[in-house]
């Protein structure tokens, strides 16, 4: 574990981001996958101005339509454009995704680093609340949450962040200890810093390393919670598109307009294939050796 | 009994092949060594030592080591041509090779009898139980581990009788060659000696010839009879051990090795060095590879030398050592 | 020691109670005025109230529930008006009839794939093997179950659509029905194994020791299960104890999906309507299953790895 950890260094640093770059954009996948990442957070973005249909307007005089030249990808039980819907789902994905995994982020990595930095009873306790928390699978959790936050956008990032926390505060704590152990933060306190000085220069910059690229991976887990909350009715507030709640919609329609359900379902499936795919790369890139370390 | 050589490599080039590049790492080697026979494998880390020693028994990395040209003969056979079958059958049993570091040498979740058992048992698939037993607590008894400990995993054992136990699965087929690759680096000075002393005595036991790679040249003073000296991927240097050690004829890179020795008797303020770096072994040198760095380097050094009898049994890659040229010392 | 860790285990337990407990509290709602509908009378509401023990302080509520498990009571469910324990026990085998086949599936299959797709590595055999491993895990769990409906049961109509038949309605039934439900449980596991085993493989073959089996003459199939296996075997099964909690709360998705009367489907129902002792018993159960399993994937590290046997 010696050499994944490096104290700062002006040299290296620009040899290691040489690297860096080398690595993760060196495969054609990735580069691919980030391009349909961008591009559906772009269409995500100016929804309004390339989509034709309203996401949320019925009419029900065209409902069930399959797939047409007026409406690529059909229209569902209420007559609302599919393709439209589909976009407009992106940005819950994309919103619920990003914010849930911030913030599950930067609280399980606080906690986890105080659990490591402080040691003693908090460690135990806190550890002790992360394992409970994991006893509990995370879609009970989210659920549970759900229940008690309720529907809508804001509840459900809650949901699925808090949920996700545990794991964020097992692997900072982790990397504190193992770099506790390190001999040039030894090296840190002889030169007479105090614990929180050696945590701050030392130890949280070594910590967000393996912290991002357990974000990345969590990407995918959180788009797939959502949709399931969604699915379950526990999640976003119909009528708002969102690609969970159009395949539990498109479920009573299956044998007469299968479109419905299978569509944002290929949706959910791309998006999180391409963040893991990409979240794989960025973990390769930033340190090979950490590969065992984060499963 | 013949008078065959047991190791005959001939004009041995080997690359490796990665996604960005090309090395050479070993270019043009002869050795041969006869039965019984200590060679000594000198040189610093990139110099194709390990290399060489992994292409003796078609071990180099799947896919990426390559030979490129040359023969290698062992014990009548040709490697480079054997199956696959012929191979395994002669790895273990006929040469073997001790790795540098005992510490992951040895499989975590296998009894280190086990792994004795193991070597014997493939070779002599008609011993019976007691016998093969027999045999791993005799060779346990020769490296000095009590046979009681045969059902403990290596993690219990320290550094030190890791490599015992890797010498012990090295010596238990009765080989006729080791290869032995800095096999005291990764140990205490005081059980380097220990080591080596064992590895010396099962040698003679057995009349096993062994290459010793290493780049300490004070093992080598202790333990070889001839001595190679490689730089770059080529033998710059190859002779018996008193004429390399005492003689006054060496390869200038050998003459900087020496030199760079501290001695008790000598007071001097820094230690001798050689200047710069190996060559890049992506890029093949034209000329000498060691010119660059070699303080005797003249004209003639454009062009690539070749091994020169300077006296009986002593090469020396060098146009000082070139009789053609009018030789100069 | 496995004692210290039963010890850290029955604290964790005794944390999620309370942590399922206090969570129950803050959902908005009450279960009585849920149970009894917009028409309950004043007078119903207090009786009921008072029947349930709701009207006590939380502190005593929680206690009593912690009591009352010690001898196997859980409390009275709201919804179904009998003790919970009825309720769970009732639904715990079909569940189990789910989880178990799958896991088992999940783990013979994925790791075999991933030995073969190590063993291959580069070529076409490794590639395809990954990119489904890859796909299958970013596949949502209920889609794919819909899309098997669809496919299975609608287009080529072989597999019944719902539900859940026991054995003893036949046994050729109770398998059909099971087919689908236990197939898409164990994808994502099959994909997560594969890649794990995948990737623990390639690890492996760099090893030293790896090394050295092959100077010693062994043969490829016996290097690969002797050395590289069990070597690799590791950090697979830590990957056992997280995929046996996921899916369990895969079931949840998977009982929702083909209306199967089990353990996941109470739980969702019990959380909508608010069934305190429910769901504070469901999920408590849940969370000790989830921490035997840990237990064993301990048990079965010490087994594997000598070097962890004698840490201990």
């Amino acid at each position: 574990m010696q050499e994944n950890v490096k104290p700062s260094n002006k040299t290296g640093e620009a040899k290691r981001r040489a690297r860096f770059i080398r690595v993760f954009f060196g495969r054609k996948a990735v580069v691919v996958c980030l391009a349909i990442l961008i591009a559906i957070l772009i269409a995500a973005i100016i929804a309004p101005y390339i989509c034709l249909y309203k996401p949320n307007k019925q009419d029900l005089s065209s409902a069930l339509l399959s797939f047409s030249a007026k409406h690529l990808l059909g229209t569902d039980s209420m007559g609302r454009d599919v393709l439209t819907r589909i976009i407009y789902g992106a940005r819950i994905s994309y919103s619920v995704g990003f914010v849930a995994v911030l913030f599950s982020g930067i609280i399980g990595m606080f906690l986890g680093a105080v659990a490591g930095i402080v040691g003693g009873v908090a460690d135990s306790v806190i550890m002790r609340i992360m394992d409970a928390m994991l006893s509990i699978p995370m879609i009970i959790m989210a659920l549970f949450l759900g229940s008690i936050f309720g529907k809508g956008l804001f509840n459900v990032i809650m949901a699925v962040g808090i949920s996700m926390i545990p794991s964020y505060a097992r692997v900072t704590r982790g990397q504190v200890l193992t770099l506790n152990g390190l001999d040039y933060v030894t090296a840190g306190t002889i030169c007479g810093a105090g614990k929180l000085q050696n945590a701050i220069s030392h130890i949280i910059p070594n910590c967000l390393s393996p912290v991002i690229i357990l974000m990345t991976m969590n990407l995918g887990t959180a788009i797939l919670n959502e949709a399931a909350l969604s699915y379950l009715g526990m999640g976003i507030n119909p009528p708002t598109a969102s690609w969970g709640g159009m395949v539990s919609d498109g479920y009573s329609y299956l044998s007469m307009n299968p479109i419905i359900a299978i569509a944002p379902g290929v949706a959910i499936l791309i998006v999180v294939l391409c963040f893991n795919i990409v979240g794989d790369a960025l973990r390769d890139a930033l340190d090979p050796k950490l590969r065992g370390a984060l499963k | 009994m013949e008078d065959r050589k047991l190791l005959d490599i001939k004009n041995l080039s080997v690359v490796y092949n990665t996604e960005d590049e090309t090395v050479y790492a070993v270019d043009g080697l002869d050795i041969s060594l006869n039965r019984g026979e200590t060679l000594g494998l000198v040189g610093e880390t990139g110099a194709g030592k390990t290399t060489t020693a992994l292409s003796i028994m078609r071990l180099l990395p799947q896919g990426i080591g390559k030979v490129t040209s040359g023969s290698i003969t062992l014990d009548g056979k040709d490697i480079m041509k054997a199956s696959e079958r012929d191979i395994r059958a002669i790895r273990g049993n006929v040469v073997f090779m001790i790795f540098q570091d005992p510490m992951t040498s040895l499989n975590p979740v296998m009894t280190v009898g086990n792994q004795i058992l193991e070597v014997l048992r493939i070779h002599n698939p008609k011993m019976t139980k007691e016998d093969l037993d027999r045999s791993v607590d005799d060779m346990m008894n020769m490296v000095g581990i009590p046979v009681s400990r045969k059902y403990e995993y290596p993690h219990e054992f320290s550094g030190g009788m890791k490599q015992r136990i890797v010498i012990a699965i090295a010596l238990v087929c009765e080989p006729k060659l080791i290869l032995a690759d800095e096999p005291t680096t990764a140990l205490d000075v005081t059980i380097q000696a220990q080591m080596l002393a064992l590895i010396h005595d099962l040698q003679m036991r057995l009349n096993t010839a062994m290459i010793l790679i290493t780049h300490d040249l004070g093992i080598i003073a202790q333990n070889c009879e001839k001595v190679a000296v490689m730089y770059a991927g080529e033998i710059v240097e190859l002779g018996q051990i008193e004429r390399i050690f005492n003689g006054e004829l060496k390869h200038p890179y050998t003459r900087g090795l020496f030199a760079s020795i501290p001695k008790l008797d000598s007071k001097v303020k820094r230690l001798e060095m050689i200047e710069g770096l190996m060559p890049d072994p992506t890029i093949q040198v034209e000329g000498c590879r060691f010119a660059e760095r070699c303080k005797f380097a003249i004209e003639a050094c454009k062009d690539a030398p070749c091994l020169n009898e300077v006296e009986s049994d002593h090469l020396i890659r060098c146009h000082l050592y070139d009789k053609s040229d009018g030789g100069r010392q | 020691m496995i004692l210290r860790r039963l010890g850290q285990s029955i604290v964790v337990l005794f944390l999620v109670t309370l942590i399922v407990f206090l969570l129950m509290q803050l959902v908005p709602g009450d279960p009585i005025l849920n149970y009894l509908g917009p028409t309950a009378t004043k007078e119903q509401i207090q009786y009921y109230t008072q029947l349930y023990g709701y009207n006590q302080p939380v502190i005593v509520q929680y206690f009593k529930w912690i009591a009352g498990l010690f001898h196997g009571q859980m409390g009275h469910s709201v919804t179904y008006n009998i003790e919970v324990s009825n309720v769970i026990f009732s639904r715990l085998g079909t569940t189990l009839m789910i989880v178990i086949p799958a896991f088992v599936i999940a783990v013979i299959f994925g790791i075999l794939f991933g030995i073969i797709a190590a063993l291959n590595r580069g070529n076409a055999i490794d590639t395809t093997i990954s990119v489904i491993a890859n796909a299958g895990m970013a596949m949502p769990l209920f889609w794919i179950g819909i899309i098997a409906i669809l496919f299975f049961g609608l287009v080529l109509r072989i597999l019944p659509v719902q539900g859940y038949v026991s054995p003893s309605e036949g046994i050729g039934n109770w398998l059909r029905h099971l087919v689908m439900p236990v197939g898409i449980l164990a994808l994502g596991p099959i994909a997560q194994f594969a890649r794990q085993t995948r990737s623990s493989m390639l690890e492996v073959v760099r090893q030293d020791y790896v090394r050295t089996a092959e100077a010693k003459g062994v043969d490829r199939s016996v290097i690969i299960v002797r050395h590289e296996l069990r070597n690799a075997l590791i950090p697979i099964i830590t990957v056992m104890g997280v995929q046996l909690g996921s899916m369990i709360g895969g079931t949840v998705l998977i009982e929702s999906i083909f209306n199967i009367d089990g353990l996941g489907n109470l739980m969702i129902t019990a959380i909508k309507s608010k069934d305190y002792m429910v769901v504070e018993n469901g999920v408590f159960l849940i969370a000790c299953a989830v921490a035997v399993c840990n237990l064993l994937v301990d048990i079965l590290y010490g087994v594997i790895d000598p070097r962890i046997r004698s840490a201990r």
